[in-house]
């Protein structure tokens, strides 16, 4: 007990806090339609290109988030449009743009020898965040919370079924847009929680894990939600606890939920 | 009265044409079954009359708003595995660009649709829990609250055994009858096609077939 006063005795931990529940929240509500729509990977693949994003920014002496926002958002229209392209497969293209973001993200940072703050970025710096990155992740999930409210429904048709919501007239080529926008901008301000490769993480597992116990989209994304929320919270304070890494802690944390879950999933079929 | 006139129209993908200058009415309580092997373009035919995909020629009048189509996809369209309720599913088809939420006349609307299906024991279930053709029976719900005019219906008996699909023909023919909608479907199955049909489009040669059902049966005995 007397860990954890301490533990929130610190200015940077209670920002943690804050910013890190803001973020978890905002990853599970954008994470449920793109693992339900079998899109998990656009996450995995926009990290990937924020990563070499960071990498130019640093080498140009640039404000990083300020680079990477415009250029994965473009790399997410990028996808987007290759996934409705039937010539090209949508795994193939985030493949294909991941590895090259990755490598020339490494190639950048060897040529100009910038190392201290990409390392983190791979791996995450929770505890280092600041105001302005806890005030933009309040605006992020202002905005979601907010477009979830009145689009909830016709994010479950798209999800469900595009071609219906099309068909109905749903304007899904908007609705997708803005999915890409919020995710990239999501997985920019989340690098600093878990870091590159890991905050994909935080978009899939909550609603792999809520789908193992409930079946209706609604309860699914609600639960989702929570689930992240609980998660986040338990991994910060186990890392401080255990004195791990934050990002790691968080990632096992989630993938302990989910096998819990999934085991008594399989025992109440039973 | 023509609801949908198709005039000479040209659909395919990239320089593959898979419908080829075809001109025909749509009337209103018209029920056609749209007939061909696999590959002669009945699935790109709807696709096109839905908006879904572009002309590469010709025109389409419609003498209905788009909004009045109820489209009805194929049941491997959808992830079977799909977390969502019944409920939700059929609620889903009464959306549109202006409309984000539903009004209570809306549920209430989803709740007759239920009972005129037979399938209000599955309200509350999950998608995932229902057999082939109680899926087919949420599909076509929600196809029912896009509209009470015109069906568009994607092989919706496709993996049915004997007995669910009688069962959905039934439903769909009472629909046509009863409610005065009016059905176009794509089937594989001919000897049903025949049966509740009144009208066929026979896509099996390019030079496309479209009567009654009667005339379709005189051609093929004559063929």
């Amino acid at each position: 007990m007397n860990n954890l006063i301490e533990m929130f005795s610190y200015s940077f931990m209670i920002r943690a806090l804050i910013a890190g529940v803001m973020i978890s929240l905002s990853a599970a509500l954008v994470g449920t339609p793109l693992v339900l729509k079998r899109n998990s990977m656009l996450g995995d693949g926009l990290s990937h290109v924020a990563f070499g994003a960071f990498a130019l920014a640093i080498a140009l002496n640039l404000t990083p988030i300020w680079i990477a926002i415009p250029i994965v958002i473009i790399a997410s229209f990028f996808i987007l449009k290759l996934n409705s392209n039937s010539k090209i497969h949508g795994d193939s293209a985030i493949a294909v743009l991941s590895a090259s973001a990755l490598a020339i993200g490494t190639f950048i940072v060897s040529l100009t020898g910038a190392n201290i703050d990409i390392n983190s970025y791979l791996f995450g710096s929770i505890l280092s965040i600041g105001n302005n990155e806890v005030f933009l992740s309040l605006i992020l999930l202002t905005i979601i919370i907010t477009i979830y409210i009145i689009f909830h429904n016709k994010i479950f048709a798209l999800t469900f079924d595009e071609k219906f919501a099309r068909a109905i007239g749903i304007n899904t080529k908007v609705l997708n847009a803005v999915f890409a926008i919020l995710c990239s901008v999501l997985i920019v301000l989340g690098m600093r929680l878990v870091g590159a490769l890991l905050i994909s993480s935080l978009i899939i597992f909550p609603t792999l894990s809520a789908q193992t116990i409930f079946k209706s989209f609604k309860s699914v994304t609600i639960a989702g939600a929570i689930l992240s929320i609980i998660a986040f919270t338990i991994g910060l304070i186990a890392s401080y606890l255990l004195s791990t890494p934050t990002g790691a802690t968080i990632v096992i944390v989630n993938l302990f939920t989910l096998l819990v879950l999934k085991l008594l999933s399989c025992l109440i079929k039973e | 009265m023509n609801l949908i006139s198709l005039n000479k129209i040209k659909l395919g993908y990239n320089n593959n044409i898979v419908i080829n200058n075809l001109s025909l009415n749509i009337e209103e309580q018209d029920f056609i079954c749209i007939v061909g092997p696999n590959g002669s373009g009945k699935t790109t035919l709807i696709h096109g009359i839905l908006g879904l995909l572009p002309l590469k020629s010709g025109n389409i009048k419609f003498n209905i708003e788009k909004t009045q189509i109820g489209y009805m996809p194929q049941e491997t369209a959808v992830d079977s595995n799909f977390p969502a309720s019944v409920f939700e599913i059929i609620l889903s088809g009464s959306l549109n660009n202006h409309q984000n939420f539903y009004s209570e006349k809306t549920k209430e609307h989803g709740e007759e649709i239920l009972k005129l299906l037979g399938i209000k024991n599955l309200k509350n279930l999950s998608f995932s829990e229902l057999s082939g053709g109680q899926r087919q029976k949420v599909l076509l719900a929600r196809a029912l609250m896009a509209t009470q005019k015109l069906l568009i219906l994607d092989e919706p008996s496709n993996n049915l055994d004997q007995k669910s699909k009688q069962d959905l023909y039934k439903v769909i023919r009472n629909l046509n009858k009863k409610q005065k909608i009016t059905i176009i479907m794509i089937t594989h199955d001919l000897d049903h096609g025949n049966l509740i049909g009144d009208k066929i489009l026979s896509l099996h040669d390019k030079d496309y077939f479209f009567g009654t059902t009667e005339e379709y049966i005189r051609k093929v005995h004559h063929e």
